[in-house]
């Protein structure tokens, strides 16, 4: 378990970066928090000609509002996140979605640059993104071109991002005031991945739900947005009957894979489960 | 009689100081020789295939190499190991011939480094013809099914029919038959240290050395001798003071021991080799996966008349020793706490492409008593008794201890009805039941479960010939084997200070508190007058066949032995004083660290005193006396005895008891177990340090639970591992540590000075059992009954949803 031979790079800005990815034409990894990438290099599942590490360019880092969006740079740290104040008034349910994520040594080091671009479909940070159609900012050697969420992910392990770009923000349109949300996840131990993840968000006006947004972890190959059982609650409300029935439309619109933690079925039947409990517990917390 | 002042307290541990700083030593911690080479092993990428050749001249080219050993090398210099069964299973430290397992080493690459090690490691060619492969023990024994060992020209290592009493009577008088089968899974222990070695070949002297976090037994000393083709006394091995967790897992390091010395041997430099996770969880060692048809036969009332076992217990691509300890280490036990005469056990041992298995923390315990006590309850539904009720009418009383169990166990003191009742009080068992009455009535499912265990410690070696046709062991040229037995040395400075000596391998359990708690008491001293070094070095220690720590040996065999050789320096400080004095000794005792008159009047000799003077001026000696104050004794139990004619065995030398209560809650809708109450109730004799016992109970139970919900070495049907990492091999960790509510009974065995028994195995065994039963009982009203671990949640959820269904 260690590393085949590369050269490593630490350059200090997203220039320099962006130059030694094209110097490698596409033999060169970019490396973030490491997490997600080092262990591949150890078990040489990938053997890149050189590592570009990002994590001496500090104009990387960073969280703020702009634009009716949260903007965060693709090298803020998941610990950083979770106690952002910015996050908490703004985003509550990528906050809520960071303390799922692995264990606390994970979130010092793990990036939610590093988390999306690594596009495991069963993590947190891919479902929010999804859920709240947020975008990410690309540049390359072309420039800069913003993706969204539902073109960003292709499939396990795979996004739209070329070899020789850098994902350097990532945008988030901030929640209404008021807005309920949850996370609700299954997994077998405390800090994994998701079995099934569901990250929700209900807008309200008394009975009527103005908003619905309901996005999968785990239960297919990218992350999902449950447009149509969303559409059920916007259209019959929050009373349990439409709950009953969102939930039920979130299970037919996966089409996961089973593996040794979990069968496809079992998935399918988590998305349902989880979407009602997801949906309930963000009803409980919305105002209006 | 020696006063307990340390023994029975929760004295803090001395160990933990160093080990929380990081001033462990461990194997990976500091090289013991100058000039290392780092090994990097090849391994087989196919579950079964002949091995056609090898092509190591790029790995050879590559700076930095010191050399490759192949297969080849392994055929030419070294032998197969011994097994413990008859058929002719030729099992090298390396791949011959064919690999059997993935993972399996063929190659050794020996570098200047790891990382140029395992470049080179990529640079080897070996050529392959792949075979079909077969992982499924009851698929292996099919007609047609690829045989692994041509020799031996089925995949049936090793079969055993024993017979006690007359099981065919008891079933034909039952009332009841009941009949199950269970699987019981594949799983290891995961230290979080894996196996690590250093070996030097010194061709001068002839010595090979190996420091290694082997941890016994240390037969596997000779039997590795024999296969480098060493006398015993030019083969030196030195555990370092600490080692990392191993839970009969580092047991099983041996063969790696020999490939590493034949790798220093070959290539002339000293070769360090440390496992990595990933070769770990492909090719350590695990329990094994067992597929078992039970069957029992009782009374109306509840009585067991008798049960037959039938297991077919897959050890992997190799029989490896001590297997096939997984079916008979717990011969004596076999029965549990319970009262029936009448068993029959039919014990296959199956070869198939999976991994090697040996002894993983309560050695074959975990499976017995998951069947067993699985079928206790299932009597128990049938007959429509509480399953506490049935428990209690098929005890052993307390009255007829000690106990000789029909396959020869000795259980050497106990009562279990009263420790079984402590565990129902604990955990207000009527008060569940009540508890239980109102989920059910809501739709919930809440279930209880119960499971008792006699808890075996100290192995005694000879059980491993009960894998012998009584036949063969009839024979003359056979050697029966038997014992358990253990040494330290005492020893008292010129200024009064006292050392204690032992060769016990430690894993983290605290031998030096213990043992600085027992000498405190017998020399009347504090435990910071005792410094205890534990280390094992085959040159230097006392050590038998049966040393180590493993079988929960360490609290019942070592400290027998550091408290009689406590005694013997107690005897000779008291005859020194009565020399002194010119007193007879026997008007003397030793009291409060002191030898005294027993009348309490006149002088005294402090341990400081005596010390000082018979250091100093071995002239105030009485004639005869052997100057220095020292004392090595050997422990061993009489009660080890070879294994009879009739396959009786005491196979262990002390019996604990365990009873337990868990209630569970499982979700209806994601099928997740929640635990709501854990009581054990634990008889290990005399508790030495209350605290230690309990981390040994926290940690035998998250082990028990890591089999019973999350751990399983899974295989595809091609011999793929499939849980190569811990992403997907997953153990319990603190945020899945249930609350248990522990309690202890305190029968002293009368086997041992201190009158303790072994305990670090404990709940490891009963919990696959109590939560098993548990869930069984919550889904109930489904009809569902557990049969197979791990129980996931996708599992659980099919089994649900099926039974739904119907
Ligand atoms: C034990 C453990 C448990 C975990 N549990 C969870 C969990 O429950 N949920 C979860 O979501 N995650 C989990 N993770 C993963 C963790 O969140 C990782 O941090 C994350 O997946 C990757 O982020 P990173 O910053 O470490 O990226 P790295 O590992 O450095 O990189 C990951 C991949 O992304 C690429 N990359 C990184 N940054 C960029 C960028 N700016 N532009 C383009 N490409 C980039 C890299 O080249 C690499 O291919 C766990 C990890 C571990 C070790």
């Amino acid at each position: 378990m260690k590393p085949a031979q590369f050269d490593y790079h630490a350059p200090t800005s997203v220039d320099e970066a962006l130059a030694l990815l094209q110097r490698y034409a596409g033999d060169a990894k970019i490396l973030a928090g490491g997490q997600s990438l080092v262990p591949l290099l150890n078990f040489r599942l990938s053997r890149p000609a050189a590592l570009v590490d990002l994590n001496r360019i500090p104009a990387l880092a960073y969280i703020k509002e702009e634009g009716g969006q949260v903007r965060l740079g693709a090298m803020t740290r998941q610990r950083t996140i979770e106690f952002s104040p910015v996050v908490k008034e703004r985003l509550p349910l990528l906050g809520e979605a960071t303390r799922w994520v692995g264990h606390l040594p994970i979130r010092t080091r793990g990036t939610i640059g590093g988390s999306i671009a690594h596009a495991d479909p069963s993590a947190e940070y891919p479902a929010v993104l999804t859920a709240l159609a947020g975008e990410v900012v690309a540049r390359g050697p072309k420039g800069e071109r913003v993706i969204a969420a539902k073109d960003l992910f292709q499939t396990y392990l795979t996004t739209s991002l070329g070899a020789d770009e850098i994902l350097v923000e990532v945008r988030i349109p901030a929640m209404p005031a008021g807005a309920g949300y949850a996370l609700e996840e299954f997994a077998r131990r405390h800090g994994d991945f998701a079995i099934v993840g569901i990250a929700a968000m209900i807008v309200r006006q008394g009975p009527r739900c103005t908003v619905a947004r309901l996005a999968t972890a785990g239960a297919g190959p990218v992350p999902l947005r449950l447009r149509a059982a969303e559409e059920i609650l916007e259209r019959d409300g929050l009373g349990e009957a439409a709950i009953e029935a969102a939930a039920r439309r979130a299970a037919e619109l996966v089409s996961p894979d089973g593996d040794i933690h979990a069968s496809a079925d079992y998935r399918r039947h988590l998305t349902g489960v989880l979407t009602k409990r997801a949906i309930t517990r963000a009803l409980g917390v919305a105002r209006g | 009689m020696t006063e307990k002042t340390w023994i029975g307290k929760p004295v803090k541990r001395v160990e933990d100081a160093r080990l929380l700083t990081g001033r462990g030593a461990y194997i990976d911690d500091h090289p013991p020789v100058a000039n290392l080479f780092h090994a990097a092993i090849v391994r087989s990428p196919h579950a079964h295939a002949r091995i056609l050749g090898y092509d190591v001249a790029g790995a050879r080219a590559l700076a930095g190499v010191a050399g490759v050993i192949t297969g080849e090398d392994v055929a030419r210099h070294t032998r197969p190991f011994a097994v413990g069964v008859t058929a002719p299973v030729h099992y090298y430290c390396a791949a011959t011939d064919k690999a059997r397992f993935v993972g399996e080493p063929v190659a050794v690459v020996v570098a200047t480094s790891r990382y140029v090690a395992e470049d080179a490691a990529d640079l080897v060619r070996v050529h392959y013809e792949p075979l079909p492969a077969v992982v499924d023990p009851e698929r292996a024994l099919e007609p047609g099914a690829p045989v692994l060992h041509e020799a031996v020209g089925s995949n049936l290592a090793n079969h055993r029919r024993l017979v006690y009493g007359d099981p065919d009577r008891a079933f034909a008088e039952a009332d009841v038959v009941i009949r199950e089968r269970f699987r019981f899974p594949k799983y290891g222990s995961t230290p979080i240290e894996t196996y690590g070695i250093v070996a030097r070949w010194d061709a001068l002297d002839g010595v090979c050395t190996v420091w290694s976090n082997f941890m016994g037994p240390f037969i596997m000393h000779p039997l590795t001798a024999r296969v480098l083709g060493l006398p015993e006394n030019r083969l030196r091995f030195i555990v370092p003071p600490d080692i990392g967790g191993s839970f009969g897992i580092k047991s099983l390091i041996y063969p790696y021991i020999a490939l590493v010395a034949l790798a220093s041997k070959l290539t002339g430099v000293a070769v360090k080799w440390i496992e990595d996770r990933r070769e770990h969880l492909l090719a350590s060692s695990t329990g094994t996966d067992r597929i078992a048809y039970r069957e029992l036969a009782a009374k109306k009332d509840g009585t067991i008349l008798g049960m037959r076992f039938r297991w077919l217990d897959n050890v992997g691509g190799y029989i490896r020793s001590p297997e096939p300890g997984c079916s008979f280490r717990p011969t004596g036990n076999f029965v549990g706490p319970y009262r029936f005469q009448h068993l029959e056990v039919d014990a296959s041992t199956v070869m198939t492409n999976k991994c090697l298995t040996g002894p993983n923390r309560g050695y074959a315990c975990g499976h017995l008593y998951f069947e067993t006590e699985g079928m206790v309850d299932r009597l128990a539904a049938t007959l429509g008794l509480d399953p506490a009720e049935v428990r209690r009418r098929n005890l052993i009383p307390a009255s007829a201890m000690p106990y000789r169990s029909p396959t020869g166990g000795l259980y050497d003191s106990g009562d279990y009805p009263t420790a079984f009742e402590k565990a129902l009080d604990l955990a207000k068992y009527a008060g569940l039941r009540r508890e239980q009455a109102k989920a059910r009535a809501a739709g919930r499912y809440f279930g209880i479960g119960l499971a008792l265990a006699v808890d075996p410690s100290v192995s005694n070696m000879g059980y491993v010939a009960t894998a012998l046709d009584p036949q063969f062991r009839a024979k003359p040229e056979y050697l029966p084997k038997s014992g358990a037995v253990d040494s330290a040395t005492v020893k008292v400075d010129p200024l009064g200070r006292v050392i204690a000596i032992l060769g016990t391998t430690p894993q983290g359990q605290g031998h030096q508190t213990v043992v600085s708690q027992i000498v405190a008491d017998e020399l009347g001293l504090i435990p910071e007058d005792v410094t205890v070094v534990d280390e094992m070095d085959t040159f230097t220690r006392v050590w038998s066949i049966s040393s180590g720590t493993y079988s929960s040996r360490f609290g019942s065999v070592g400290t027998s032995a550091v408290a009689l050789a406590a005694r013997k320096l107690k005897a000779k400080l008291v005859e020194y004083a009565a020399h002194l004095m010119d007193i007879p000794a026997a008007e003397l005792e030793f009291r409060d660290g002191a030898v005294r008159r027993k009348t309490g009047k006149g002088p005294s000799y402090t341990v400081k005193d005596l010390a000082g003077r018979a250091h100093w001026n071995t002239d105030s000696l009485p004639e005869g006396m052997e100057p220095g104050l020292q004392a090595t004794a050997v422990f061993g139990f009489t009660v080890a005895r070879a294994v009879d004619a009739e396959d009786r065995v005491n196979s262990s030398n002390t019996y604990g008891f365990i009873a337990e209560v868990m209630a569970v809650e499982v979700d209806p809708e994601t099928a997740a177990i929640t635990i709501v109450k854990y009581v054990t109730v634990h008889d290990a004799g005399t508790i030495i340090n209350p605290m230690i016992a309990e981390g040994q109970i926290y940690g035998g139970a998250l082990h028990g639970l890591g089999g019973a919900l999350y751990e399983e070495l899974q295989y595809d049907e091609d011999g793929q591992c499939l849980t190569g990492t811990f992403m997907d091999y997953l153990v319990p960790t603190a945020s899945e540590a249930p609350t248990i509510d522990i309690a202890h009974v305190e029968s002293p065995s009368p086997l041992t000075p201190l009158g303790s028994k072994g305990l670090g195995e404990s709940s490891s065994m009963t919990v696959p059992a109590v939560i098993a039963n548990a869930v069984s009982d919550a889904l109930a009203p489904l009809g569902i009954r557990i049969t197979e671990l791990p129980m996931t949640p996708s599992r659980l959820h099919a089994l649900i949803k099926k039974a739904r269904a119907t």
